[in-house]
């Protein structure tokens, strides 16, 4: 992308504008890499597992890889991470295990949320990774409060939530944006925007030129990035973040991208977009643009050994979990509340007894 | 003790719990420098501090998620809606949010909100500042559900509920709020969630009220000893998770059972209770539990005092039951 008003950081030959270098290490560089081709992993496998009946259901998100991971990578600790659905990567970026990111697809005792919701709804209160909602951008309005307390507390720390375009016509994208700048609150807003929502092109989500531009109607910066390039991610959201822990408020960055894959595996994407614009798409991969960097510095030697290395990884998860036992019966009335009142106890015991 | 009114037993429980806990926090509309609109967080700002106690932007989505993240971050928001009506662009924030975050993180999360809000008839607020939403909430899997209806209770039960680890609904009794007056301890004072209270004892029939319907029960209670009939009200005060053993008890000895409620009748929480009186009671009954309830149709402004039950209303009830 050439556009000026776009943050791009990796160009095609390999190199990279040293204006907007973040500035991260070999190590980091590699690690960025990893966890990129990880995810993509876990999405190959996600997708044949549910295609083979194993588990019900998988939003995948192949071609948006450099935003979560990107996004992942700036988060420190002490912050917290209110992600949408499709943001697995950011977890994994952050620490959340392979074997509990597997678990929680099945759905069986090796899930640390007990089989409680649908696979792509992960939780890891031990991050800070807030329990994702399967309703779009719900979890920006808690974002705002949890940014609130940190603040109050005289915490430096910044919340990053993550959300689509179409999250940005939501209630809730306007009660937290708005809360955010009129409490002046650390929240970073990262919209990937991978222009569809399921169907609906990101044409109909709005009449503004970008999506970045609707932050100056609450007075907060917005900013647009190359969401196909991990380091302009990493740099706009580490600024963002920066920014926020520093105590001067909160951000929207418009990450552009594209979802190369169905909405989930219960969408075809054939009946509202072409072949030729996904190709488009597919030439700009996050993780191949992003090993071309990697060889020409000589941090990435075999990257088909890399991806074995990961598709094994997962596959070794899977085999882990899926033999594990189904959850027990009686959680299902655990955790409605702290403790459990008489109406769950009473229908507890009756199904527990056979008489439901 | 002192007498105060239900309004400022609401904000001495705010002010109490305040004082004790620095991790509670008060946010809503109008409610820092307003004091909000029924007062009932009045002088709090002043005492508190605008980081306590948030002034923020009008729109209800916002406040209760707000709240929640907020309360997964360590502190005790209680968060005010200025009417029950006016709670609906954040019903998804409560239902699926609020009232979810503990069962679906696993108990990894918890959202520890009180959410007050003024509800019922009786101020002439017409529609929309009148309705009684209580079943609603009742219906969503974790949440609790409150309602007092008198200064002693208020202050309790909202303690009560500041320090529990369950999202709340606190719902206030608007009519009651100026109009009863009650002793009410001084500092910190507790009444259990989950517990109902007898507010008058009686042998031949048990008469279920909440909210601003516990006083027209004493009243039809009243009408009804005059004519012989002992009555005994039970106000839940919690009414999820409702004080069953109480209710149960109690009918099991008078045989008969009426539920008094403002909100409509279709699908209210007196088909609930008396769905529970029939299951739990059933070879005690001496006459089918009967409801007296607000009617199927919107809160309608000039009709108020038709629409809403009262004494004449409830006595018929009993005295029909007692005919059966």
């Amino acid at each position: 992308m050439t556009d000026p008003e776009i943050l791009s950081v990796l160009r095609p030959d390999g190199t990279i504008d040293p204006a907007y270098d973040p500035g991260l290490d070999g190590t980091e560089l590699q690690s960025l890499y990893r966890h990129m081709v990880l995810l993509r992993a876990v999405d190959e496998k996600a997708v044949a597992l549910q295609r083979s009946g194993r588990i019900g259901f998988f939003v995948p998100s192949t071609g948006q890889e450099a935003c979560s991971i990107g996004a992942g990578h700036a988060v420190r600790g002490g912050d917290w991470i209110f992600p949408a659905y499709r943001d697995h990567g950011v977890g994994l970026m952050r620490g959340y295990p392979l074997a509990a990111l597997v678990g929680q697809m099945l759905g069986n005792t090796t899930d640390t949320t007990r089989g409680r919701q649908m696979p792509n709804h992960w939780c890891d209160r031990s991050i800070r990774l807030v329990s994702v909602s399967s309703p779009v951008a719900t979890q920006l309005p808690h974002a705002v409060g949890a940014a609130y307390a940190a603040k109050l507390r005289g915490e430096r720390v910044a919340v990053l939530t993550t959300f689509g375009d179409g999250g940005t016509s939501t209630g809730d994208f306007h009660a937290a944006m708005n809360f955010t700048g009129v409490l002046r609150l650390p929240v970073v807003f990262l919209c990937e925007n991978n222009r569809y929502a399921i169907s609906v092109p990101v044409e109909r989500q709005t009449a503004t030129r970008t999506l970045a531009e609707k932050a100056r109607a609450y007075g907060l910066p917005g900013v647009r990035v190359d969401g196909n390039d991990v380091l302009a991610v990493r740099k706009a959201v580490g600024d963002a973040m920066d920014r926020a822990r520093a105590g001067e408020g909160g951000t929207l960055i418009e990450a552009l991208t594209y979802r190369i894959g169905p909405h989930s595996t219960s969408d075809d994407p054939t009946v509202y977009r072409s072949e030729e614009e996904v190709a488009a798409w597919r030439v700009k991969d996050p993780i191949r643009r992003f090993a071309v960097f990697l060889e020409r510095r000589g941090l990435l030697e075999d990257p088909a050994a890399e991806e074995a290395g990961a598709k094994e990884a997962v596959r070794l998860a899977v085999e882990a979990a899926e033999g594990a036992p189904p959850v027990p019966l009686s959680s299902m009335f655990e955790d409605v509340y702290a403790d459990i009142p008489w109406h769950l106890a009473e229908q507890r015991d009756a199904l527990l007894s056979g008489k439901r | 003790m002192a007498e105060v009114t239900l309004i400022r037993a609401i904000n001495d429980a705010l002010a109490t719990e305040m004082a004790r806990d620095p991790s509670v926090c008060v946010l809503g509309e109008d409610v820092g420098v307003d004091g909000g609109v029924f007062r009932a967080t009045e002088g709090l700002l002043h005492r508190f501090g605008q980081e306590r106690v948030i002034d923020t932007p009008l729109n209800e989505v916002g406040i209760v998620g707000m709240a929640i993240g907020m309360a997964m971050n360590g502190l005790r928001p209680v968060a005010e809606i200025e009417f029950s009506d006016f709670i609906y662009p954040a019903f998804d924030q409560i239902v699926s949010e609020m009232a979810k975050m503990r069962y679906r993180s696993a108990g990894q999360f918890s959202v520890a909100v009180v959410l007050r809000a003024p509800s019922g008839g009786g101020i002439r607020g017409g529609h929309y500042h009148s309705q009684s939403p209580e079943a609603y909430y009742i219906h969503t899997a974790g949440l609790v559900v409150v309602m007092p209806s008198t200064p002693a209770d208020a202050k309790g039960l909202l303690s009560s509920a500041i320090r529990g680890e369950d999202p709340v609904i606190f719902l206030e009794p608007k009519a009651l709020y100026r109009t009863v007056k009650g002793e009410v301890p001084q500092g910190e004072y507790l009444v259990p969630i989950g517990k109902g209270r007898i507010v008058r004892p009686g042998d031949d029939l048990t008469l279920i009220a909440w909210g601003a319907m516990v006083p027209v029960a004493e009243k039809a209670a009243s009408a009804a000893a005059g004519e012989g009939v002992g009555v005994e009200i039970i106000d839940p005060r919690t009414l999820w998770p409702l004080d069953i053993e109480m209710i149960e008890t109690s009918v099991r000895r008078t045989g008969r059972a009426v539920v008094l409620h403002e909100a409509p009748r279709t699908c209210g929480f007196g088909a609930e209770v008396s769905s529970l009186i029939h299951e739990r009671c059933f070879l005690h009954l001496k006459a089918p539990v009967a409801r007296v309830t607000g009617f199927d149709t919107p809160f309608p402004y000039s009709l108020e005092k038709t629409y809403l039950p009262d004494p004449e209303r409830t006595l018929r009830a009993i005295r029909a039951s007692m005919a059966y």
